[in-house]
């Protein structure tokens, strides 16, 4: 159901009255129907499932989303395990408050 | 490859972990729906690295598994029929049906392929055209809009050689019976990431404020899954229970707009009946009325379907979570990969199949 | 193991001590061909009762025969592929080098090779004519003979085109002992270089799922590594080339035959990014996708550095590394240990491994 993997999108071209791309998976090239995603352009990244775009890739977000999990445990790294065992054991959020997730 | 890799970074996996470990004070069950999120949690040994707290119930959002019985043995049918050109996405092959396969039927002489994408079939459809080309649209709603695009092109360039034998199942319904069934024991959902990338999240508010449970569209790389479970936790520790998308880099919540009108146009909503689970009121699609004459049941009005599910397979309550596999009576004995009784143990995400392989190894060990 | 039977059809089905290996499918499938499980079990459960005491079948590669003194490594092998031509490499090359390399891991110098090609009526001349040149280059490249064949043809629709049988000798030295059973708890688990790069380029080309990559097959013939390891004076315990089914398929093979449990690293798995990215996009595992021209070792640790210096030292070794180890814990199963640190069960194949959607 949803193994939908991302490209890049090398060339586009009108087939059978349908925009189609040639997508690059890292190497991997393949021809995907770009029914759905019609105003993608050359470069952009699209998530792609049985050979059709179904989504573009958000750049920003994915961006945001690994320098957030890069973030993590950084509180943790400055104050030592002690801090967050004793917080934990006294039933208290660790860490306590600043930022919600 | 862009997009993929970084989500794998081990570094950044046992930080996710360790905020895990950290967060979770008491048990919780969440449910991840999608089979390939199974798929990914397995093959990664997520499960084993949570806290014992936490279990993770596998949902029955495997196409493979909750395609009916009835639809399967009619694809058999037709399949086996000479001058058939039968495609398939490959993780139907093995799905076994009320006696046979398609392997079975394809090592008979039916002419079986896997392919890729529908669109190849379409095209096989063109370079044959003596030749009827049913192509078997399974999925969710990830997949349906490749089916519709199918269909819709086969009207629109007049191929008249091409059928769908459709059996499309949706998401949010299969969520509320979940639900609903007084045996649920489901906190939280995983929801499953590329169905969103097509439909937005617009669904899900609704049913997380009606059964007040977390649903936190997840994607499928490993930081993804357990990101999802992360965020996932902390609303249960905290009592909250709303939508939240742990997966923004392929999800929005408006999801994919000309997706949603060719799936409009296409196809209209009907009752499904879920493998192993039963009836599920409009939680399917079928052909609308436009494109009834690309039906396959239709175009082929197969009879005699006799459909005689094993008695001992007990795949429904596993796809409800209500059982684990090994609690099933014909677990590694009547049922297992090499004979699979029901879809859930040969599926390559089902449950069971995933259940077989782990448990062996802890008899072995113990 | 099953009763020996007295004639074809004789065969009874419910004598059988196994549980229903075969008894689900009254007629062959693809999967029985696939080099996994049920390739194994029609072996175990259909030929070889069937052959009774006339099967003095072993488990390797090729078996060793010995005869006035001398030993001799004999392997056969059939060659199906399609399309026949494919990045890299076509079913010429794989016709030499699989039946060489499966002589080789038994740790003998191949010598000779009979073919015989099965084709189909209409197969164009210059088609077959290709198969040939690129078989011949292959045998040349390889430095052995071809000393006999045969050519049938089949009618059309029968036979896809052409398919290749060879057989080969090649003489054993003495104190080579290399065979699947050997492998111990302690030993190392080698593999000569990247691993799923045949099969992702035999799939680029297979009807249904065209996909462009750079991928070329690695079809090779291996036993200049061969010699070259067993020269180190190493006691090298089990070799195999994992070609159908892959890595996993053989490392299953070798853990049951010597009933020792193997464990692999998935971060030092060698993968291309492409093979990795056209897996993924497939849905396919690399350790069960198929190469021609690597191959996995096993030998006691103590032995691995001077072997792997002289597999760096070669052509098809340049990128050799350690994978994994044998174990005592499960034994006969094979147990990767993932990126994340958790476990998964790298189970033995049942039959060809299919792109999935899920």
């Amino acid at each position: 159901m949803c193994l939908a993997v991302p490209g890049r999108v090398v060339s586009i071209e009108e087939r059978d009255l349908t925009p189609m791309a040639e997508v690059d998976f890292g190497g991997v090239k393949k021809d995907v129907c770009l029914q759905y995603i019609p105003d993608i352009q050359i470069g952009e990244y699209v998530m792609v499932h049985v050979g059709f775009a179904i989504q573009r890739m958000d750049e920003a977000a994915a961006l945001e989303t690994l320098a957030n999990f890069d973030k993590l445990g950084i509180l943790e790294e400055e104050f030592g395990d002690g801090f967050a065992l004793a917080a934990k054991q006294a039933g208290e959020p660790y860490p306590p408050e600043e930022e919600s997730r | 490859m862009k997009y993929l890799d970084e989500f794998s970074n081990p570094d950044l996996a046992k930080k996710l972990l360790d905020q895990i470990h950290q967060v979770t004070t008491q048990p919780w069950a969440m449910m991840e729906v999608c089979g390939g999120q199974t798929h990914s949690i397995i093959r990664h040994g997520i499960d084993q690295l949570l806290p014992d707290e936490l279990e993770l119930i596998h949902g029955p959002g495997c196409p493979v598994c909750v395609t009916p019985l009835e639809i399967i043995d009619r694809a058999l049918a037709i399949a086996a029929r000479p001058g058939v050109i039968f495609c398939s996405f490959g993780d139907m092959l093995r799905v076994p049906g009320s006696s046979q396969d398609l392997f079975r039927i394809k090592s008979a002489g039916g002419d079986v392929r896997v392919v890729y994408s529908p669109l190849d079939a379409l095209n096989l459809a063109r370079e044959n055209p003596d030749r009827e080309v049913v192509f078997f649209g399974i999925g969710f709603e990830t997949t349906a809009p490749a089916n519709a695009m199918t269909v819709y092109q086969a009207k629109r360039l007049g191929i008249k050689n091409f059928s769908l034998l459709v059996s499309h199942v949706l998401v949010p319904p299969a969520v509320a019976a979940i639900m609903e069934s007084p045996t649920c024991r489901v906190q939280g959902f995983l929801a499953a990431g590329h169905v969103c990338s097509v439909m937005g999240t617009q669904e899900y508010p609704p049913l997380a404020d009606k059964y007040q449970v977390p649903i936190v569209v997840t994607g499928f790389e490993p930081l993804d899954i357990l990101e999802g479970i992360r965020k996932t936790v902390i609303q249960l520790e905290e009592g909250r229970y709303e939508l939240e998308n742990a997966y923004p880099r392929a999800v929005s919540a408006e999801g994919n707009k000309a997706a949603k009108e060719m799936l409009n146009d296409v196809f209209e909503v009907t009752d499904r009946s879920w493998r192993g689970i039963g009836m599920i009121p409009q939680s399917g699609w079928k052909l609308s009325d436009k494109y009834r004459e690309f039906d396959a049941e239709q175009r082929f009005q197969v009879t005699d379907i006799h459909t005689d599910e094993s008695t001992l397979c007990r795949s429904g309550e596993v796809l409800q979570g209500l059982i684990k596999p090994h609690e099933c009576a014909a677990f590694g004995k009547e049922c297992t990969p090499r004979n699979p009784l029901g879809a859930t143990m040969v599926s390559s995400e089902g449950a069971c199949a995933a259940y077989y392989l782990y448990r062996r190894l802890e008899l072995v060990e113990s | 193991m099953a009763q020996p039977a007295g004639e074809a059809g004789d065969l009874d089905f419910d004598a059988w001590v196994c549980p229903a290996p075969l008894r689900d499918s009254p007629t062959i499938v693809m999967g029985h061909g696939g080099g996994g499980a049920l390739s194994a079990e029609l072996i175990e459960h259909l030929f070889l009762p069937a052959f009774g005491e006339a099967a003095d079948a072993q488990l390797g590669d090729s078996a060793i025969v010995e005869i006035g003194g001398t030993r001799l490594a004999f392997s056969t092998d059939s060659y199906v592929v399609k399309p026949l031509f494919f990045p890299g490499g076509s079913i010429g090359d794989l016709a030499v080098n699989g039946t060489v390399n499966d002589i080789a891991m038994s740790g003998a110098s191949p010598l000779v090779l009979s073919t015989a090609f099965i084709i189909e009526e209409g197969t164009e001349l210059a088609e077959l004519g290709r198969v040939a040149e690129a078989l011949g280059a292959a045998a040349r490249k390889a430095g052995i003979k071809l000393v006999t064949g045969d050519t049938k043809v089949v009618d059309s629709g029968n036979g896809d085109g052409v398919f290749v049988n060879t057989a080969g000798i090649g003489v054993l030295a003495d104190g080579v002992d290399i065979r699947p059973e050997r492998a111990s708890p302690g030993d190392v688990v080698i593999v000569s270089g990247e691993i799923g790069v045949h099969g992702v380029a035999v799939m680029s080309c297979r009807e249904g799922l065209e996909f462009g990559t750079t991928v070329r097959s690695d079809s090779a013939p291996l036993h200049g590594l061969v010699a070259d390891m067993v020269a180190t004076g190493a006691d090298i315990h089990a070799l195999r080339d994992p070609t159908r089914g892959g890595v996993a398929a053989s490392l299953n093979e070798i853990a049951k035959a010597s009933k020792v449990g193997v464990t692999l690293v998935e971060r030092s798995l060698p993968i291309p990014q492409t093979v990795r990215d056209a897996c993924g996009l497939l849905g396919l595992d690399p350790l069960y996708v198929a190469n021609e021209g690597k191959l996995l070792a096993i030998l006691p640790a103590d032995d691995a550095d001077r072997v792997l210096e002289a597999m760096h030292a070669h052509e098809y070794g340049w990128d050799a590394c350690i994978i994994g180890s044998c174990i005592d814990a499960h034994p006969g199963m094979v147990v990767a240990q993932t990126g994340l640190g958790g476990t998964r069960v790298v189970d033995l194949p049942l039959g060809e491994q299919l792109p999935r959607i899920c």
